[in-house]
């Protein structure tokens, strides 16, 4: 409906906007020529839909809910939004481009239920989908859609006018990374998305081809971290969590997952290094790698009677194999017992849904990545919620964090939020509602031929050009 | 023959039976739950519930198996639990790459290893039986992805003589099918070839070594007529067999040649569901690849009379 620009500002999209004086009433209001991919008006009727699906799944969507007085469409090309009281987060949370963003879809496909997958792909963007050649688990082919009329300005991250210089864009699932290279090598494929898609060991491949261009997309950093169990022992316990956090060095975790320093740094803010409201305060011991003592010290106080760690490792999955090896080590140095258990990623993610107590297929810790654009607000930074048996796995209860996020999200002017931010920060971290282990990039790769693509967290196709 | 042919046929069912109840438990009592993978990151511990309500997977587990052996009589090998395709439709996608490659792997095999089989059992201990037996070894021993990545940097980034990755069915040309599967078969090629080379020879060696082949070459049959007429056709029985069970092998999938090359086929399949916990893929595709074993083993059989006329049915 609405876009992020370059600096992930909102911007109109389908639709622009007005607030109200009192900040309380949003009207949306839907540009022309917008279509289906069907060949279908978009009505606000479709929006209205779309919204209230998007918003049974998504944090930031339920928290506007939870505010939300009215959503109406009074006419076709108008959407009403009255809230109870301000939500100065509104259209950050709207706009976002990942976990979970909101894509409007006709009202019939927006009827099925949050928990179902949808199997009409039915758009309105400027690609369509091609239902004829999509072969799950192998490839992905879109269309330009003719009937997509481009907004007038240019294009500016995910925002202004979307214009199609392709036609058609093909997504090839392919297992191998050095397949890929040897693909975009020998010219068959264009492009290589970095998402835990290149390791940089094969990165000399194609630096060193002045036929492709490596390089790094705006705002795509990764932030990687551990989640502990707040519901069993050990980690029910705050001291023997802080003393589990104190035993951690953040460079050699990094090492060990990147090793070329030039994509990764070292960073303790739970919301993330260079971003508006991310702190790094009270996380030294993570970045300088100093804490060791003071974690044997923190364990003996707290009396740890050797209640084994269960670690769950996954064995499958590059860029989450090696942490549980490091932190487990980091964590016996301190004098924890740490089982770690291998396993492949899906079965971590079943495994980590069971609040069992650990012996019995429960889980102490475990780790996992996330965009740093997904967690640098607190409102949508899953590890942040503290509602208890309704949080994020671990399922911590703490009505502190719960304040101050409301007290976030109430709040408008920037520097009384990065004040707020700094005092999450603090809880955060004293609490141990996650272990922050640092931030890395994986590059892009694209032939030399293809130009002007958009610099945006997520790889966009529209605008770029390719030469023969 | 057509009464061995029926009986074979009715023994066909319970193993298949026993296949759909040992897969069946298998997934089922492993670990890694499918609803918690659809449910995703941000799932509350009720949602995972909720979908396994909606999929059926919180039903006893004789009450699944009984759906799912009732929808399979009915020809219904259900949807996947994530893509949400008819599993039918994704298995016919996926064995076209795989049949084929399978078939050009197996015809280049047998083409070329049966004359090497031969001609290293008629110079036993000479030069060109040392040669191919070293390249068996070599053939046996280099892992199939080193295989694989030598010749994609041989043949396709240094010649340019094949593409990297891919495949094309064979509906769209002759040459243009063999440029993406040439290279996939040729890597699998080089254990069959090692495979069936030596189990010629072997076969060639006990054979020539018979009072009839002394009698045929003692009645001044041609070297050519000793070899082709009278050893090799009582050789065969073993090499068939060892070219059925290797076809069984290809057309059940080759995961890492599928995986270096780029193709699309049951091997990659079976092992995104597999990952993805998706248990309908899995169990079809198994059950399909254990009807094809029994299948070709039967085709196995009743050809050895063929070449035996002792072996009759």
């Amino acid at each position: 409906m609405i876009a992020q620009d370059a600096a992930l500002q909102p911007r109109p999209q389908m639709a622009d906007w007005t607030v109200s004086e009192d900040g309380r009433v949003y009207t949306f209001h839907l540009r022309d020529g917008l279509k289906f991919h069907d060949g279908a008006e978009v009505t606000s009727a479709d929006v209205v839909a779309s919204i209230r699906r998007w918003a049974q799944k998504d944090a930031g969507g339920q928290v506007i809910f939870e505010r939300t007085e009215t959503l109406d469409a009074p006419d076709a090309r108008t959407i009403v939004w009255t809230l109870q009281r301000p939500m100065p987060s509104m259209l950050a949370i709207l706009s976002k481009q990942s976990s979970l963003p909101l894509f409007i879809m006709p009202a019939r496909v927006a009827a099925t239920p949050a928990d179902e997958a949808i199997t009409d792909y039915t758009g309105s963007g400027p690609f369509r989908l091609v239902t004829s050649e999509f072969q799950p688990g192998v490839s992905v082919t879109y269309e330009k859609f003719a009937d997509y009329v481009p907004r007038p300005e240019p294009a500016d991250g995910l925002a202004g006018g979307k214009v199609v210089h392709v036609d058609r864009v093909k997504w090839i699932n392919m297992p191998d990374i050095q397949t890929a290279v040897g693909a975009i090598s020998s010219g068959e494929i264009d492009y290589i998305d970095y998402i835990e898609q290149m390791p940089v060991d094969l990165l000399p491949l194609v630096e060193g081809d002045p036929n492709i261009i490596v390089e790094n997309r705006a705002n795509s950093e990764m932030q990687t971290m551990a989640r502990m169990n707040f519901t069993h022992p050990p980690f029910d316990n705050p001291q023997i969590r802080k003393a589990a956090l104190a035993a951690v060095s953040q460079a050699p975790v990094l090492a060990a997952i990147v090793g070329d320093q030039r994509y990764y740094r070292t960073c303790g803010a739970v919301l993330g290094c260079n971003t508006t409201y991310g702190s790094e305060d009270d996380s030294a011991s993570l970045t300088e790698g100093n804490g060791l003592q003071y974690a044997k010290d923190l364990l003996k106080e707290a009396g740890y009677d050797g209640t084994p760690v269960v670690f769950l490792a996954p064995t499958d999955n590059a860029s989450l194999a090696t942490q549980p090896v490091t932190v487990a080590q980091m964590l016996r140095n301190a004098g924890f017992t740490v089982e770690l258990q291998s396993m492949d990623w899906q079965t971590l993610v079943s495994r980590r849904a069971s609040q069992a107590a650990p012996a019995d297929g429960g889980w102490n810790m475990f780790v996992t990545n996330w965009m740093v654009i997904d967690i640098a607000n607190p409102i949508t930074n899953a590890m942040l919620n503290g509602n208890g048996n309704d949080a994020w796995f671990g399922w911590p209860d703490d009505e502190v964090i719960e304040a101050l996020k409301a007290n976030f999200t109430d709040t408008e002017a920037v520097e009384d939020r990065q004040k707020i931010g700094a005092q999450i920060q603090s809880h955060a971290i004293d609490n141990v509602l996650e272990v922050p282990l640092g931030q890395y990039t994986l590059p892009q790769a694209r032939r030399a031929t293809i130009t002007d693509m958009i610099d945006a967290p997520t790889p966009v196709f529209w605008n770029l050009n390719k030469a023969e | 023959m057509s009464g061995y042919m029926l009986r074979r046929a009715l023994a066909t069912l319970p193993v298949m039976t026993l296949v759909a109840l040992f897969v069946f438990l298998l997934l089922r009592l492993s670990p890694g739950d499918p609803a918690a993978i659809i449910a995703g990151d941000m799932a509350t511990p009720a949602q995972p519930e909720q979908i396994r309500e909606l999929m059926g997977l919180n039903q006893p587990l004789y009450l699944q198996f009984f759906i799912w052996l009732g929808d399979l009589l009915r020809g219904d090998l259900g949807v996947s639990l994530i893509s949400h395709t008819p599993v039918a439709g994704m298995i016919a996608d996926r064995i076209g790459p795989t049949l084929s490659i399978a078939l050009l792997t197996m015809l280049i095999s047998v083409t070329v290893a049966i004359p090497m089989g031969i001609l290293a059992a008629w110079r036993h201990r000479k030069l060109v039986d040392h040669l191919v037996m070293t390249f068996s070894v070599l053939g046996f021993s280099v892992p199939v992805f080193v295989t694989g990545y030598v010749f994609v940097l041989v043949f396709s980034l240094k010649l340019g003589w094949f593409p990297v990755q891919g495949f094309t069915p064979i509906s769209a040309g002759l040459w243009s099918f063999l440029k993406t599967a040439l290279l996939p078969a040729l890597t699998l090629t080089t254990i069959y070839v090692a495979l069936i080379a030596r189990m010629t020879r072997a076969n060639m060696l006990d054979v020539l070594g018979e009072d009839y082949i002394r009698t045929a070459r003692a009645k001044g049959g041609s070297e050519m007529r000793v070899l082709f007429r009278h050893a090799l056709k009582n050789a065969a029985v073993p090499i068939l067999t060892v070219i059925g069970t290797g076809f069984a092998l290809l057309i059940g999938g080759v995961v890492v040649t599928e995986t270096v090359f780029n193709i699309p086929g049951i091997g990659r399949l079976t092992v995104d569901a597999i990952l993805a916990r998706d248990y309908p893929v899995i169990q079809a595709v198994i059950l399909l690849t254990s009807f094809l074993y029994v299948l070709i083993n039967l085709i196995i059989d009743l050809s050895y009379s063929l070449f035996d006329p002792r072996i009759r049915y």
